[in-house]
């Protein structure tokens, strides 16, 4: 069936509550008005209001609330409006969340999933648009999943639900509503920790997540029809990363391109260039090359679209790499 | 258009036993005798293990530890009016409450030597690890008790904090939220008079921490949190309301911290001697021990038994924490149910190939 990613969304929490009474969905206006994107649209009156709480506004209270369920017992999926207003439960993650279970040497765990809307391009307010995937990725313990594709984030969201451990799910808001692709009706599960090779190359490597590898697509068909041959690798996961994968590709390829929305600086592509650096230095032939937002507040809507990498600017990375 | 009222209302203050041992009969809770023999029994134990802590630490063997001397009946009393199935979220400062609810000593000492698996606590006992962070437990309690109803156990989720957690926005979420899903949720604020060095007045302008029940439609009671029999008293009514479907309740238990706020810092600096002298005249035990021989269950002899049962237990305590040597390897082991490859990687070069 064809599904935008915010069906398939839907598709799987519907799915994976009918399952497994333990899970329950939690967070600001998801219930009744079914979410302010509608993903969770329809569950309210399927699961009632006990399974499918709205919350009172407070991020902060939602995610620690939603740590105590999870430790003792239930399956929490907590909906964030925004990411970008997670901050103020920050410490919950950092305290409690993901090392609950190191603390307790595995006694107690929080298998809890916080969805978290984010990334821009669809013009909204200040404090919408971030893409703050590393500061997240500095917390040991929690798991981080981008998914880039209706299909992808069916499968990938069924697998973070069961999880035994924290799972951060980043809702790219772009691709909400972007495209429809095939979505199994049935359930299916993407292991969390593999990469995904959309299209095999040879002599460029592009590794990217979330809404800059569907950006990246029409970005690497124009480099293939100029000759350059691109292995396009999407992360689906961004803790645990694949490096192996990505290693591989290196290897075969000797040159990289990673495109992140995030700002450049500490952005998860600096790790990436780091990784392949150890595990690939002496495959290289050109230094890996980050495309990514720049190093500003992300502006608001009137010109956001020149803070974005967009296919002109991944192009021009790639060739500049192929060339190099 | 008339200015109207729109709302009225009071906070309670309990005590049963007065500072001089003396009883209100009226409020007395009905415990047998063996009940009250154990509860002095452990409010001698806890006094004598922590000066033993503080002890361990001046000598080397324990790292900053966070002392309970003055405050041992609130710990006490919120254990002894505990159900088996409910569940006891503590605060640092009530990690010898989890001894109390089970947990053995030598893993609270563990624990205090700073060492993980002293808060590898047996799920069965229902009772979660302490925590450092100043209030975020207390948003736990209400997921918890959330969690406990939706399971369709009768359980109530008691949480501990302190006077300095009540300013973390945690407290606001935490009663909001309890309020709001009607979880059943007590929360047992230990109002030890300072946060560190930070007196209870610059925490809150409110006259008392109950009173803020209140606003978010819960109840609310101060309570003198010297006298055990008082703490046990409100509890054990909190938890009875709470699992009967009443709102969650916020316990204001006013006590004082006779010691430092850990083995770091030196109160000499921030209080002043005849403060202290004044709570000394209302300690727990002195009273309680009062009301036991007024009941003729305290003597000479009971003491000396008391003391040296507490004694041996402490000391065999010890002996078997400073034993327990760690595997630095579960560093690695325990940040995901699996481990990943690259932790698998880090553990290998941490330690050699010797794995």
């Amino acid at each position: 069936m064809k599904m935008t990613m915010v069906e398939a969304i839907n598709s799987c929490l519907k799915q994976e509550m009918e399952r497994d009474r333990s899970i329950l969905l939690m967070g600001e206006d998801v219930g009744v008005d079914g979410g302010v994107f509608r993903v969770t649209e329809g569950l309210y009156g399927k699961f009632g209001r006990d399974r499918v709480i709205d919350t009172p506004l407070s991020e902060s209270g939602i995610i620690g609330a939603a740590v105590g369920m999870a430790a003792l017992g239930m399956r929490p999926v907590a909906e964030i409006q925004f990411q970008g207003f997670e901050y103020n439960a920050y410490h919950q993650l950092v305290q409690h969340a993901s090392r609950l279970r190191n603390r307790t040497r595995g006694m107690f765990s929080v298998p809890m999933v916080l969805r978290l809307p984010c990334s821009g391009g669809i013009r909204a307010l200040e404090h919408h648009s971030e893409s703050m995937e590393t500061i997240y990725a500095h917390i040991p313990g929690l798991k981080l999943v981008y998914p880039s594709s209706p299909y992808d984030a069916k499968g990938l969201l069924a697998a973070a639900i069961e999880d035994a451990d924290t799972v951060l799910y980043f809702e790219p808001k772009r691709l909400y509503r972007a495209f429809r692709e095939e979505v199994p009706e049935e359930r299916y599960t993407l292991e969390l920790g593999k990469a995904n090779v959309l299209k095999e190359g040879s002599d460029v490597t592009l590794v990217s997540w979330g809404a800059m590898t569907h950006v990246s697509k029409d970005a690497v068909t124009e480099a293939e029809a100029q000759g350059v041959s691109v292995e396009q690798i999407d992360l689906r996961t961004i803790a645990p990363c694949d490096w192996d994968t990505i290693a591989a590709s290196v290897k075969k390829t000797g040159r990289c391109v990673v495109v992140h929305e995030a700002v450049k600086t500490v952005g998860f592509g600096a790790e990436v260039a780091a990784r392949i650096m150890e595990n690939a230095f002496l495959s290289l032939k050109a230094p890996v090359k980050r495309v990514t937002g720049w190093d500003v507040i992300i502006p608001y809507p009137t010109t956001e679209d020149y803070f974005f990498p967009d296919k002109a600017r991944i192009l021009r990375g790639i060739m500049e790499t192929a060339r190099f | 258009m008339a200015v109207s009222r729109v709302y009225e209302g009071h906070t309670d203050y309990l005590q049963v036993l007065d500072k001089d041992g003396v009883l209100d009969k009226a409020l007395e809770p009905d415990l047998p005798r063996e009940t009250l023999e154990k509860m002095y029994y452990y409010l001698v134990l806890g006094r004598l293990w922590d000066r033993k802590c503080i002890a361990l630490q001046r000598t080397g063997r324990m790292y900053t530890y966070a002392p309970l001397e003055g405050q041992e009946a609130i710990s006490m009393g919120v254990v002894f009016a505990m159900k088996p199935e409910d569940w006891l979220i503590p605060s640092y400062r009530e990690s010898f409450a989890c001894y109390l609810r089970g947990v053995p000593l030598e893993t609270i000492n563990i624990g205090w030597r700073g060492i993980e698996e002293g808060l590898k606590l047996d799920k069965k006992l229902r009772c979660f690890p302490y925590v450092i962070p100043i209030g975020s437990q207390l948003t736990h309690a209400v997921g918890g008790a959330y969690a406990m109803k939706m399971k369709g156990e009768k359980s109530a989720v008691v949480v501990c904090g302190g006077d300095g957690a009540t300013s973390e926005g945690d407290f606001h979420d935490a009663l909001n939220f309890a309020g709001v899903l009607n979880t059943p949720t007590v929360f047992v604020i230990s109002n030890n008079q300072y946060a560190i060095s930070t007196p209870r007045k610059w925490q809150t302008k409110s006259e008392t921490i109950a009173q803020k029940a209140l606003a978010y439609g819960l109840t609310g009671l101060q309570v003198d949190g010297n006298d055990i029999l008082a703490v046990y008293k409100s509890v054990k009514e909190a938890i009875e309301a709470v699992k009967a479907g009443k709102p969650a309740v916020l316990l204001e238990m006013v006590t004082y911290r006779m010691g430092p706020h850990t083995t770091s810092d030196d109160p000499k600096k921030y209080r002043d001697e005849k403060e202290v002298a004044y709570w000394l005249e209302r300690d727990p035990i002195k009273r309680f021990r009062i009301y036991l021989k007024n009941k003729g269950i305290w003597n000479e002899a009971f003491e000396a038994k008391v003391q040296a049962d507490a004694v041996k237990v402490i000391e065999d305590a010890v002996v078997k924490a400073e034993a327990f040597k760690p595997d630095p390897r579960n560093m690695f082991r325990y940040v995901y149910a699996t481990m990943t490859k690259n932790l698998e990687e880090q553990m290998k070069e941490c330690f050699g190939d010797s794995q």
